[in-house]
């Protein structure tokens, strides 16, 4: 898939879709927002915002995106998930809600607020492999990766717990790149997964 | 991977206070006076809780002084849901403040729906870990509170009435001057700035982005999905639903369709649906049969 400008979707139920656009826009897609089957349709790739993974959870089904989603991701669509974003993409969940539903398109374990509440949310520089100058990570009540699966890559971690990872064209972020003013992630995004895919 | 020492954390940055209100955005923050409403509101889908102690409706038609919640009540909010848990202090109040940042809120609301303990001066927003969201009727109080360190500003609106007549203005004050300040000369913005009484920094640089520096959500009289969309569509960025869920015949179902409106808020085929058989709303009250406007409190 050869895309001159791809169009990407950003999930805009709830959370921080519209930095993502600007995030995107810079790094050469032409964003546009996804809310219904339709919106959905006419997207190449499709990025998750951070927010409230629960809120996001409950919209995705009444909107009728749940299984639409599945089925693009199992076609190989294109996804990049961040903090929120990477619990509804991971195979399995903890402390969230029962009823909390999750795509499973990369085999991660994610702990919910595992980095604690909004007091201990912070911001750090991260080393991404591949990149010689550090990225500015900004962890808002982040998820906390507790294991990675053998068919994962780990592209950053930050003391000690993965950060940043993929597996083939999925690719999730427990910090927020589209609150730091620098669209390297998102441009690695479109170039290495867009194109594979 | 290289192995490489972490870099140590920043708490309570600037950027890291918005970033909290940049997650927020798209979603319904709702007003909840015990651990059961807080998961009445979580199951809707709202995307954060605000712990009081009695809703604005109720604070207008008891009276009285209104304070900082009873900590034990906010901490069993806080066990009862995973989403962020907000609660108000009242302006000036910083020492209840810092108990509510002891308490590890997720946001303080320096509300002027609690009756204020100071009448010249706001909190010192930059003075703490936790972010603060402010109310503002207008562009002005909107740059002061942003240049005390609120890191989300409220349309103030008028809250406990289910009359959202003054939040439709609010917004309208607060958007339209940024629409203005946007098309002004630099000799207009030094007026713009004296006018507003704001720090001319801050003016000049919404001239430059078009928008406020924090995120613009609304408050104050949403009672209906119709509410939160209109003001979505207006600009704000995201609802706070007060008295409107709590206070009507049927909560559940009226929060889920606040939740979807303030999602779908262009789309009047999904509001039509979502606005059906909802049960009777909280009555409300016109703005001339209340004698006493919290929106009026901030300076």
């Amino acid at each position: 898939m050869q895309v001159a400008q791809p169009v990407v979707g950003v999930l805009a139920l709830q959370g921080a879709f519209a930095a993502h656009e600007l995030a995107l826009a810079e790094a050469g897609a032409r964003p546009t927002q996804v809310r219904t089957p339709a919106d959905l349709a006419r997207v190449d790739a499709l990025v998750m915002p951070g927010g409230e993974s629960t809120t996001m959870s409950k919209l995705l089904e009444t909107s009728g995106l749940f299984d639409e989603i599945k089925a693009r991701l199992s076609e190989g669509m294109p996804v990049f998930g961040t903090c929120a974003g990477m619990i509804l993409l991971a195979t399995d969940v903890r402390d969230g809600r029962p009823d909390q539903r999750s795509f499973g398109a990369i085999d991660i374990a994610v702990q919910r607020n595992g980095y604690g509440r909004q007091v201990d949310s912070f911001e750090t520089d991260i080393h991404v492999e591949g990149e010689d100058v550090p990225f500015h990570a900004v962890f808002i009540r982040a998820p906390k990766v507790v294991s990675v699966g053998p068919a994962v890559e780990v592209l950053a971690v930050h003391e000690d717990v993965p950060v940043l990872a993929c597996q083939g064209a999925v690719m999730v972020a427990s910090f927020h790149p589209e609150l730091a003013g620098d669209a390297r992630l998102h441009h690695r995004f479109l170039h290495h997964h867009l194109r594979r895919g | 991977m290289s192995e490489q020492p972490s870099a140590p954390r920043a708490t309570g940055t600037v950027q890291v206070k918005r970033g909290l209100a940049e997650m927020l955005k798209g979603g319904v923050i709702m007003d909840v006076v015990n651990a059961e409403q807080a998961k009445i509101a979580e199951d809707a889908g709202a995307c954060a809780v605000m712990a009081l102690e009695r809703v604005p409706a109720d604070i207008r038609r008891d009276g009285g002084v209104a304070r900082m919640s009873d900590p034990e009540m906010i901490e069993g909010i806080k066990a009862a849901v995973t989403i962020p848990v907000m609660a108000k202090a009242r302006i000036g109040h910083f020492v209840e403040a810092q108990i509510l940042q002891a308490l590890g809120v997720d946001y303080v609301d320096e509300s002027e729906v609690l009756t204020p303990a100071d009448e010249t001066h706001h909190i010192d927003k930059f003075a703490f870990t936790v972010p603060f969201v402010c109310g503002a009727t207008n562009l002005g109080e909107a740059l002061r509170r942003i240049s005390e360190g609120a890191c989300m500003i409220r349309s103030k609106g008028e809250a406990g009435t289910g009359n959202i007549v003054e939040a439709d203005r609010h917004l309208r004050n607060i958007i339209g001057d940024i629409r203005k300040i946007t098309q002004a000369d630099q000799a207009e913005l030094f007026q713009w700035a004296k006018q507003l009484q704001a720090p001319l920094p801050l003016v000049q640089e919404i001239a430059e982005t078009g928008w406020l520096q924090v995120p613009l959500f609304c408050a104050g009289g949403i009672a209906t999905p119709a509410d939160a969309a209109l003001a979505m569509q207006l600009g704000a960025e995201a609802v706070f639903v007060g008295s409107g869920i709590f206070k009507s015949d049927d909560p559940s179902p009226r929060a889920k369709a606040i939740v979807e409106a303030t999602t779908h808020f262009r789309d009047a085929d999904i509001l039509a649906k979502v606005s059906r058989g909802l049960g009777a709303p909280m009555t409300g009250i016109g703005m001339d049969e209340i004698n006493q406007r919290y929106a009026e409190r901030g300076w």
